[in-house]
Parts: C-alpha cells; structure tokens; sequence
C-alpha cells in the first residue's frame, strides 16, 4: 500500500503538468465556446458556419487526402522494403525515404514555399528543361502545396512504423505464396497488409490529428481562403480578438478529430488491456 | 531469365531518382536560397553568390542571434524540467505497482491527440491575466506539456529496460533504495534518458504554435523569426533560419539509433 502512495507521488507532478496546462485549457475552449457576452448560448456556432463552413469541408476534404495518399504511399515504401528482391535498391529507399521525418513543420513549410511557387525552382528546372514554358508554369501554393507539404513531412512517420511491422511478420506465409506463384503485389495486398493494418491505422490517425493542429504549414503555403480551420483561429484571434468564434472552430475542429481519435483510443486499449 | 530482370533496372532507377528529386530537390533549393545574392525569375539557378545575408544574421546586431540564443535556453530549460518529472515518474511507471497504469500512461499521449491550436489560444489568455504572457517561464511551461509523452513514455522504457536483477543485488549487498537508483538503475538508463532529452530538446526547439500565442512578439524564438521573415518576403534570412533548425533534426535522425537501442525501443508505450 505504501509504494502504492509513493508510485503515485512520483507520478503526480508530471500528471498535474498535463491537466492544469492541457486538460484545464482544452475544457476552457469547449466552455468559452457556448459563451456569448454574459450568458451561454450557440451564437459563435451559428456565426462559425455563418463565416467558414467552405473551410470546414476544405480542411475535411484536404486532411482525408492527405491521409489517404500517406497511407498509399507507406504501404508502397514498406511494402518494397519487405518485398523487394534488389538488395541494392532496398538499402538505397532505406537511406532515401526518411529524410523529411524530423524536419519541422515550419522549416516544411518554408522550403516547399519556395520550391513549388509559381517562379519557383522546381518550375524553373522545367522551364529549363524544355518540358513547361515559362507562360505555361503554375504555383502549387493552394490546397495542392499544402497536400504536398503534409504528405512529404508525414510519410515518413507513418512508413517507419508500417516497415516496422513488416519487418517483424511471419515470412513463411510470403515465402508459401511466393511458392505457390502468387505476385509480390497479390502478397502485399492479401498478406502483408491486412497483417499490419492495426499499426497502419495508428499511424494513419496519429498523422490525421498532428495535420489538424498544423498551424504553420496553411499559413506559409496558403494564407488566403479558403484555407485551413487553424489559420482561421489565429486569424480571429489576432485581427479581432474573437475568443468566442476561435473557441467554437476550436471546437468543431475537436469534433471532426474526436470521431477518429476514438478509434485510435479503441486500437490502443486493446492492444495494451 | 537475366534478360528479363536486367529491364527491370530501369523503373527503379527511375522511381528512386524521382523519389530523390521529390525529398531533395527542395531541400537543395532551401540551401541555394541561403547563399543566392540575387535570384530571380526565370533563372533556374541563382544569378550571384555570396554570404552577405550570413553575416545579417549572424552580426551582433542581428535579431537571428538572439533568436538562436532565447531558442537554446528554453529548449534546455524545457528538457530539465521535463526530466526533473518524467525521471520519477517512469520509474514508478516501470517498476513501481501503480494503479491504472495502462490510463495513466495514455493521459501524456493527450496533447499529441487532440489539436492543440484551441489550447494554446486558452493558456495564452490565461497567461495573460497572470503576467506569463510573453515570458521565457510560459513558453517552457507548454513546450513542456507537449514535449512529456516522449519524456515520460521513452523514461518508463528505459528503465524498463534496465535487469531488475541488478537493482536487487545492490540492495541485498546493503544499498539504500536511493542509493541503488543512484549508482546503479540511473546509469544504465541513461542511454535511453539521453534519447528522450534529445527528442525533447528538438520538440522545444521546432515548436512554433504555442510559442506563436504564448511567447510572441516577446520571446522570439527561431520558428517565430522564421515566420516573420518569410512573411516579409525575406526567404534568405527565412532560409538561414530554416538551415539552422534542420541541421540539428537531420544530425539526431542520422544518430537516433545509436542512442535508442533496440531493447528501449520494444518497450516504449508498454
């Protein structure tokens, strides 16, 4: 009983750092949300879809494709690291694929800014190139760029941990059906992948939830509407002090995470119980 | 069958060049813009060279110094606070009973789990009513909230890590508890604590939404400095910014492994 005290002694700093810097806040938002003047009600809502429900569906729709192509492009990246038969080609995706990992947001968002605008260098390596003419160039600074910038920065994560699981499977099944004659495509879609779909989906979900709460990335690539919900946050704070609306986007933007944090919070119970 | 798999070389140099050109042709354009004096459109390549916007950032009147220097000490102050709590708490997390164990591990998790943009816009306003607004304290109070599930969750692995046996001769041959934590537990699980220290120190130093509400315009850390002269259009200063934060992320990512052995890293999250 005592080193039950004491275990909880030694734990209860860290937990008071999260709940009166994260927990408290977090409820704060929801609350001041309702807020309106003195009393409660659903003013900022109706004044939040009044002003951005195009960026709503925007954030939704970019977010979904930027999960989607990250989880496509992971099974692809692991799936040749498991499967591939080129030890030469599979050592150099190894060093290649994890670069962008630890590179932050903001730097990210910096560098694409520059690579992919409109007289940027990867239009200028065209141009040069003889494939686009200079009048035919365009900016990728728009839902594109910032599609671009999340799939480039979070691939990386998602793969590492997907490869991971590969790494670590059964390879008698894959050998079996090697044997059998099966395709090494057929074998990354029906053995390998449904395999590591639990550890896909939560580093799928973890990517979702981290490009939700970006805020760098939408203001550098794409400052201007539509834009991101995050942006707009910031913008109602800054230019107007608007804690209420900001609270309630807040909160929506906590509500389209909620439904995919709840599965990974499933995924992980499961897992650990 | 050689004929057949010699025609395969060619779709993968290709998918692997144009993989290399995806992940480093704008990591080379970041590096060009540090050093292009004069660049413009549509030149494919920078007019002139030179180090002049090298010596702005780095002369003593420059704001990029005293960014870089307010980044590395809340950077270092967020690590030893985060390891002044996660030190305890993972070890009574890895070899303490503790109940709810499981939910408490997951309780870190939560700032990495739910979008943490509608919370810092509260702790800046509450930070505000009592004077941390703008202050080096309140920008280390939330990088530390942010940066402890990889304090605590990589700790509770490290010494999770480390033979209980080991713990317990030291104490059958007379130790104190303390002292048995002291000289025996805490250097063997200091490969895997180095590790966390990294990976905090990085989260601090790369963290650019809470120090944008709670730290700006006062505390200016590099991220916010990288922001402001990007959004003027300044992309070699930008550039330089961006060159100064992706050095020390590239050169831990090259290193990771050497630090986080094999055994750590099976047991984080457990």
């Amino acid at each position: 009983m005592q080193t039950r005290f004491l275990a909880l002694l030694l734990v209860l700093p860290a937990l008071i750092m999260i709940v009166l810097f994260f927990i408290v806040p977090l409820f704060a938002s929801i609350l001041g949300a309702f807020e309106v003047g003195d009393s409660f009600g659903l003013g900022n809502f109706s004044k939040s879809f009044d002003l951005y429900s195009r960026d709503m569906i925007f954030t939704v729709v970019i977010v979904s494709i930027s999960t989607a192509l990250i989880g496509i492009l992971s099974i692809a990246i692991g799936g040749y690291l498991t499967l591939g038969e080129n030890p030469r080609s599979v050592a150099i995706l190894r060093w290649l694929y994890r670069w962008p990992m630890f590179i932050p947001f903001i730097v990210v968002g910096q560098v694409l800014r520059t690579f992919l605008a409109k007289n940027g260098l990867m239009n200028n390596i065209l141009v040069s190139l003889g494939i686009l003419t200079p009048l035919q160039t365009t900016g990728f600074l728009d839902w594109r760029g910032i599609v671009i910038a999340f799939v480039w920065k979070q691939t990386p994560f998602v793969t590492l941990l997907v490869a991971g699981a590969m790494a670590s499977l059964d390879r008698s099944t894959i050998e079996a059906a090697r044997n059998l004659g099966a395709s090494r495509l057929r074998i990354l879609i029906e053995i390998v992948v449904p395999q590591v779909s639990g550890t896909l989906l939560v580093g799928l979900i973890l990517s979702f939830v981290t490009m939700m709460s970006v805020l760098s990335v939408p203001l550098m690539i794409n400052a201007q509407s539509p834009t991101m919900l995050t942006a707009d946050i910031a913008f109602r704070i800054n230019a107007h002090g608007d804690y209420g609306v900001a609270n309630a986007l807040g909160v929506i933007s906590l509500l389209l995470t909620a439904g995919v944090a709840l599965i990974y919070l499933r995924q992980t119970m499961k897992d650990r119980l | 069958m050689t004929a057949h798999i010699d025609l395969w070389w060619l779709p993968r140099a290709f998918i692997l060049g144009l993989l290399a050109f995806i992940i480093f042709g704008p990591l080379t354009n970041l590096l060009l813009w540090t050093v292009a004096e004069k660049w413009y459109f549509p030149h494919m390549l920078p007019l002139e060279y030179g180090f002049t916007f090298w010596q702005r950032v780095f002369s003593p009147r420059g704001n990029a110094m005293a960014s870089l220097m307010t980044s590395i000490v809340v950077a270092t102050l967020t690590v030893i606070a985060s390891l002044v709590l996660a030190i305890p708490a993972g070890y009574a997390l890895s070899r303490l009973k503790l109940p709810f164990r499981g939910l408490i591990l997951l309780a870190f998790l939560i700032p990495q789990a739910f979008p943490n943009l509608p919370v810092y816009v509260n702790i800046a306003r509450f930070f505000y009513e009592i004077g941390l607004n703008g202050t080096i304290a309140g920008v280390v109070m939330v990088h530390v909230t942010h940066g402890l599930v990889y304090a605590v969750w990589i700790a509770t692995a490290a010494f999770s890590a480390v033979d209980i046996d080991l713990e317990e001769a030291a104490r059958s041959i007379g130790a104190g508890p303390l002292r048995a934590f002291r000289d025996v537990t805490l250097p063997l699980a200091a490969p895997g604590l180095m590790a966390s220290a990294i990976f905090v120190f990085l989260e601090s130093l790369d963290e650019f939404t809470g120090s944008y509400f709670v730290g700006a315009p006062v505390v200016n850390t590099l991220p916010l400095l990288l922001y402001t002269a990007g959004s003027g259009g300044n992309y070699q200063i930008a550039s330089i910014t961006a060159l100064l934060l992706l050095v020390p992320s590239i050169g831990f990512m090259l290193v990771v492994e050497r630090f986080l052995r094999a055994d750590v890293l099976s047991k984080v999250g457990h």
